[in-house]
């Protein structure tokens, strides 16, 4: 786990890099290269959290396995956007409305954030069940998630 | 040296309106504190040192305790700035609390102020979450909140009426406030047909962006009763930031309320908080919030929090008041909002609350919420602590 990664603003120039860790490093790599998720372990409270990190906060101590969640996972809480407003990373305005949820990908104790498809608003719910839609486009980011799809 | 008991003095509040193009942000700043100063009967050479906090980066300003020195009475003096995000003005209370508690100073001012027109609320906030795992969808304040109504209303259900009943009351409250920003009555119809913002928060169940300031002054418990009769007494202070990540947040209810509340009633010896606390300045950002967090609070049971609302047990005159100042749904300039809870609070316990005046005030709590879901609380007291 050597790969140090480094996300970049994209086209329009801002004067800012952002590090994202050894931890964050191959959780991206991975998701990159294979379409899978990684999250870490805490050995003494045996949770697991994703995205990855290197301390549990709680327990403050140091985490070093890694360990694949999801890709499938349920809708722990969730909201539509419905109001226009400016992205800040962009300079653009976010595509309103759209669907924004926290998914808990199988085998993960926290939350992943993400899109979720409101193309059918009444099946949106806390609970359903979600998978998510990969780009084809390989960029080693975020946004290598299109959104997650429900599937009930 | 041993823990030293303090009061609240003086307290001094802006005009707050969504846009004060007539003053700079050290103007603004000038105004809250010299009528903290004259409330106090205070000179500002009287003043030790000074506490002051904004949002970062809101003003496209950065070091305010800097460029204010001027209005701030700052010139020469011990200045510490301090910014949380949301609980700015309750850390910042709660900051110059610590400095006159250890007795470094005998009297501290503390200011909290912003300037929400000067920039993009929502773009502003966006950016203090994390650039990689949260910014992608996170839209502001109002995204993770309603992430929160939803959780609760599926875990407890709540509707939108319920929420709608919160914010007629915090408004209805705004019209006894000269300083609150919005003082216009609605009724749950308004809000119920106001546009939907975040399922399920509409426009009139969130708060305003506003420009003000609020300053508010501390004393050592060997000054505070000479300089006013009816000092305002903290007796305890609590805080507690419990997440990094959006995603690792409890949604459904606010542990750090929980957490915080519990360390609170136990510092003071508090065992039924609905029957001890005669008044309460909740930091409620959006009206769902007013039902979610009365039960982090233990002032309602898990799932009764709409109940205990729609009974009217929270209004004016009712068993214990929320907000007889609007609280933040009719006023939000955010550096300043949380402090505007604790002076607010201070106005009860004096006696100097005036129209929103709730009577005989004994022991009423502050508090204040932001960053990642986190809470700042403060007990205020017309009696001296006993420690």
């Amino acid at each position: 786990m050597k790969e140090n990664i480094i996300i970049e603003s994209g086209a329009l120039f801002q004067p800012f890099n952002y590090s994202i860790g050894l931890y964050g490093s191959k959780f991206f790599k991975e998701l990159t290269d294979n379409r899978k998720f990684f999250g870490t372990k805490c050995q003494k409270c045996n949770k697991v959290y994703i995205p990855p990190r290197k301390v549990c906060g709680p327990c403050f101590s140091e985490m070093t396995e890694f360990v694949e969640v999801g890709p499938k996972g349920v809708i722990g809480t969730y909201t539509i956007l419905r109001y226009a407003f400016i992205d800040p990373e962009t300079g653009e305005q976010k595509p309103v409305p759209y669907g924004y949820g926290f998914i808990k990908l199988d085998g993960a104790d926290t939350l992943f954030q993400h899109y979720i498809n409101i193309e059918d608003e009444s099946k949106v719910k806390i609970g359903a069940r979600v998978e998510p839609v990969f780009s084809e486009e390989k960029k080693g980011t975020i946004k290598d998630i299109l959104y997650f799809k429900i599937i009930d | 040296m041993s823990k030293k008991r303090v009061a609240i003095v003086g307290t001094g509040q802006t005009f707050h309106k969504s846009h004060r193009p007539d003053v700079n942000g050290q103007e603004l700043i000038n105004e809250a504190v010299q009528r903290a100063l004259c409330d106090a009967n205070l000179k500002i050479n009287d003043i030790d040192a000074i506490v002051i906090g904004n949002m970062d980066h809101f003003e496209g300003i950065n070091y305010v305790d800097c460029w204010s020195v001027d209005g701030s009475g700052g010139v020469m003096k011990p200045i510490i700035k301090l910014t949380t995000g949301g609980t700015t003005g309750s850390t910042i209370a709660i900051g110059g609390y610590h400095l006159v508690a250890s007795g470094i100073f005998e009297k501290v001012l503390i200011i909290g102020w912003e300037k929400n027109s000067e920039s993009d609320t929502t773009g502003a906030i966006t950016t203090a979450f994390d650039p990689v795992w949260d910014r992608l969808v996170f839209a502001g304040a109002i995204s993770g909140l309603a992430a929160e109504a939803q959780a609760y209303i599926s875990k407890y259900g709540a509707s939108d009426k319920d929420g709608a009943r919160v914010s007629v009351r915090d408004r209805k409250h705004a019209c006894n406030n000269p300083h609150a920003q919005l003082r216009k009555e609605v009724s749950i119809e308004d809000v119920l047909a106001s546009p939907m913002l975040a399922d399920p928060i509409h426009l009139l169940d969130v708060c305003p962006r506003t420009d003000g300031a609020c300053a508010v002054i501390m004393a050592s418990d060997d000054c505070a009763e000479k300089i006013t009769p009816t000092p305002d007494w903290i007796v305890a202070t609590s805080s507690r930031h419990k997440y990094t990540y959006l995603g690792d947040v409890n949604w459904g209810q606010l542990d750090s309320m929980a957490l915080a509340s519990k360390e609170i009633y136990k510092k003071a010896g508090i065992k039924e908080p609905r029957k001890e606390i005669n008044v309460i300045e909740l930091y409620q950002p959006y009206s769902f919030a007013g039902i979610i967090w009365i039960e982090d609070l233990g002032i309602a049971e898990k799932g009764n929090g709409s109940e205990y609302i729609w009974s009217g047990a929270t209004d004016m005159g009712g068993e214990l008041p929320i907000n007889p100042s609007g609280g933040v749904i009719a006023c939000n300039p955010i550096g300043a909002t949380g402090l505007i809870r604790c002076a607010e609070a201070a106005l009860q316990i004096m006696g100097k609350a005036e129209t929103r005046q709730v009577p005989d005030v004994k022991l009423a709590l502050s508090s204040g919420f932001g960053g990642c879901m986190w809470t700042d609380l403060i007990l205020h007291s017309k009696k001296k602590p006993d420690f």
